[in-house]
């Protein structure tokens, strides 16, 4: 497939996004399970929660890039029953405004507890739409992931893999800046963000390098003869219908030669895994505010990366009709 | 229930192209246009078509043949276009089985695109929506047009009459005939979308003679040949019996 750029910024910024948050709720929740120290709410919850409403925000701005009539998109909430999409189309301003809110409460410090459970579990208006909000989150990951995993004709995407993959990326990226945010606020959770980014980055390494080595061994179920109908061994197109190109060579084709495509798989490797992973480690035993901030942007350049291969390695069977111009 | 499709003879199609002109000179002009060109007389035009022919060789030197391919919405009845699309404006019809786009709905999101296996759906770069094949539906129920003259474009434009346009759900009519008879098949059977457009396959009429068809071995009146004479020394059974 071509890979789109809009579609390369949506999914890598609405993924660290929705992760941030996640790491911020989870942050609450070690604190209220007394594992962490209560955090300055106003700054790190409130200002945290702004900036994953930025993420969200500029990936849903780059989403309208790929669309040919922005100005109709809120039709396409109408289709929810059928299509991820539509279904995505629907969570991600969900999500959107539930991050907001909680935000907002946070920094409103609207956090007197309505009611206590059990003596121990104080709920307050941050947990209860923090909760929403995660709910969201989530269904926003498998929403993302399952436009690509539903199409059954990409073979290389038709995988569970396929929605593990922008979960697992999603939120290692969003630990990743958690722990660049904590660093260059001081709040003392450098530590705490920066080794669940590492775990799930790891996590994320095996995850992805599976759907590598299944994408590797992918038998194709279409091939020259089931798409034409003719059974023998050696066809050979000598014409495509069009010489100057068409939709059809431009949406699902990269254009770009096999070692290129190398070159992009070891670059996102070692950008997206690697180097974040040394780098957190190391901002561990230097004690360095720069260099969890240096882990995200090499992440997030390394995401870009992952995705632009994550199009182009799924080969499109039409591709069968479109081999040679003439 | 109807389904209305298009069998497309391989067996005769000659790659002239004709269908692909008149179905671009009706459509750009009609209920689905335009079908913009870009740089149409220059070094690299491209521009929006229902139908493309496509060229395939066959076989290797000296054993080959060109076989012709024109291609279009094959009018899917399982169509996976239709669900992904997330504003509704894919649709197929219940009342004949046509697959359209609704140019006012659509966002140009070009999801469903990437659903259709055939490669059958193209974005108009300039209108910005998603056009394919609409079995020239602005043609086939005009009654200000002669009724002979009620198909889509292609099919009257085609001069070998390799494109039969008809209803595929009915057992009795022509297109499904030329299906049942002459071994009429689907595109990509594997992904279940079951195509409602079929392709009529490349036929060689051929008779299988064996070698003791054209020599009558067992002629009992042994009209060619010598009859074999019998031993000198034997009766001949004109000798022996008498009737
Ligand atoms: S050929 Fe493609 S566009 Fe046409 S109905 Fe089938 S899947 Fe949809
Ligand atoms: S491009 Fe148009 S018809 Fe296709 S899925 Fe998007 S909105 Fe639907």
């Amino acid at each position: 497939m071509h890979p789109a750029f809009s579609v390369i910024f949506l999914t890598t910024l609405i993924g660290a996004g929705q992760g941030l948050f996640l790491a911020l709720f989870t942050g609450q929740l070690y604190a209220l399970a007394n594992l962490l120290p209560q955090q300055d709410d106003r700054y790190f919850y409130g200002l945290g929660s702004d900036l994953a409403v930025l993420f969200l925000g500029l990936g849903l701005l780059a989403s309208f890039f790929h669309l040919g009539h922005p100005e109709r998109a809120w039709r396409s909430a109408a289709m929810w029953r059928t299509s991820w999409l539509s279904r995505e189309v629907i969570v991600l301003p969900a999500a959107l405004v539930l991050i907001a809110l909680y935000g907002l409460i946070h920094w409103m410090e609207w956090t007197t507890p309505f009611f206590v459970i059990r003596d121990a579990l104080p709920v307050d208006a941050s947990l209860i739409v923090g909760v929403l909000a995660m709910l969201a989150v989530f269904a926003l990951y498998i929403a993302t992931g399952m436009i690509y995993a539903s199409i059954r004709f990409l073979q290389e995407w038709h995988s569970a893999l396929t929605v593990i993959n922008y979960g697992l990326l999603g939120i290692a990226s969003g630990f990743t800046f958690a722990a660049a945010f904590s660093a260059w606020i001081g709040n003392g959770l450098v530590g705490f963000y920066g080794t669940w980014a590492v775990i799930i980055t790891l996590a994320a390494l095996v995850t992805r390098s599976a759907s590598l080595i299944r994408n590797r061994r992918i038998k194709h179920k279409s091939t020259l003869q089931t798409a034409i109908g003719i059974r023998h061994t050696h066809i050979q197109q000598k014409a495509q219908g069009a010489m100057g190109g068409s939709f059809n060579t431009r949406e699902y084709m990269h254009h770009q030669s096999p070692p290129f495509l190398h070159k992009v798989l070891v670059v996102f490797m070692v950008t997206v895994f690697t180097l974040p992973i040394l780098l957190l480690a190391a901002s561990y035993w230097l004690e360095s505010p720069y260099l969890p901030a240096a882990a995200f942007v090499v992440q997030y350049l390394g995401l870009l990366a992952e995705r632009w291969y994550f199009f182009a390695d799924a080969r499109h069977p039409q591709n069968l009709y479109y081999q040679s111009v003439s | 229930m109807t389904q209305l499709a298009l069998v497309i003879d391989l067996n005769v199609c000659v790659g002239c192209h004709a269908c692909v002109t008149s179905c671009k000179e009706w459509n750009t002009s009609g209920w689905a246009g335009p079908m913009t060109d870009f740089d149409p007389y220059g070094a690299d035009p491209t521009g929006t078509f229902f139908n493309r022919v496509q060229t395939f060789e066959v076989g290797q030197f000296p054993n080959t043949q060109t076989v012709h391919f024109p291609k279009s919405c094959l009018h899917c009845e399982e169509p996976p276009c239709v669900p992904v699309c997330p504003t509704g404006a894919s649709y197929k019809r219940a009342e004949d089985g046509i697959v359209l786009v609704d140019y006012d709905k659509c966002i140009g999101c070009k999801y469903c695109s990437w659903a259709c296996p055939y490669g059958a759906r193209e974005l108009d770069e300039k209108q910005k929506v998603m056009k394919k094949c609409t079995l020239c539906v602005d043609r086939i129920y005009d009654e200000a047009l002669p009724e002979s003259e009620r198909l889509p474009a292609c099919v009257m434009a085609c001069p070998t009459n390799a494109r039969l346009f008809g209803d595929v759900h009915d057992s009795e009519s022509e297109v499904s005939r030329q299906i049942r008879d002459n071994g009429g098949y689907q595109l990509m059977p594997e992904w279940g979308t079951k195509p409602a457009n079929h392709y009529l396959p490349r036929r060689k009429t051929e008779i299988r003679i064996h070698e003791d068809e054209l020599v009558r071995a067992d002629n009992p009146l042994k009209k060619e040949g010598v009859p074999a004479r019998p031993p000198a020394d034997r009766p001949t059974l004109d000798d022996t019996t008498s009737w």
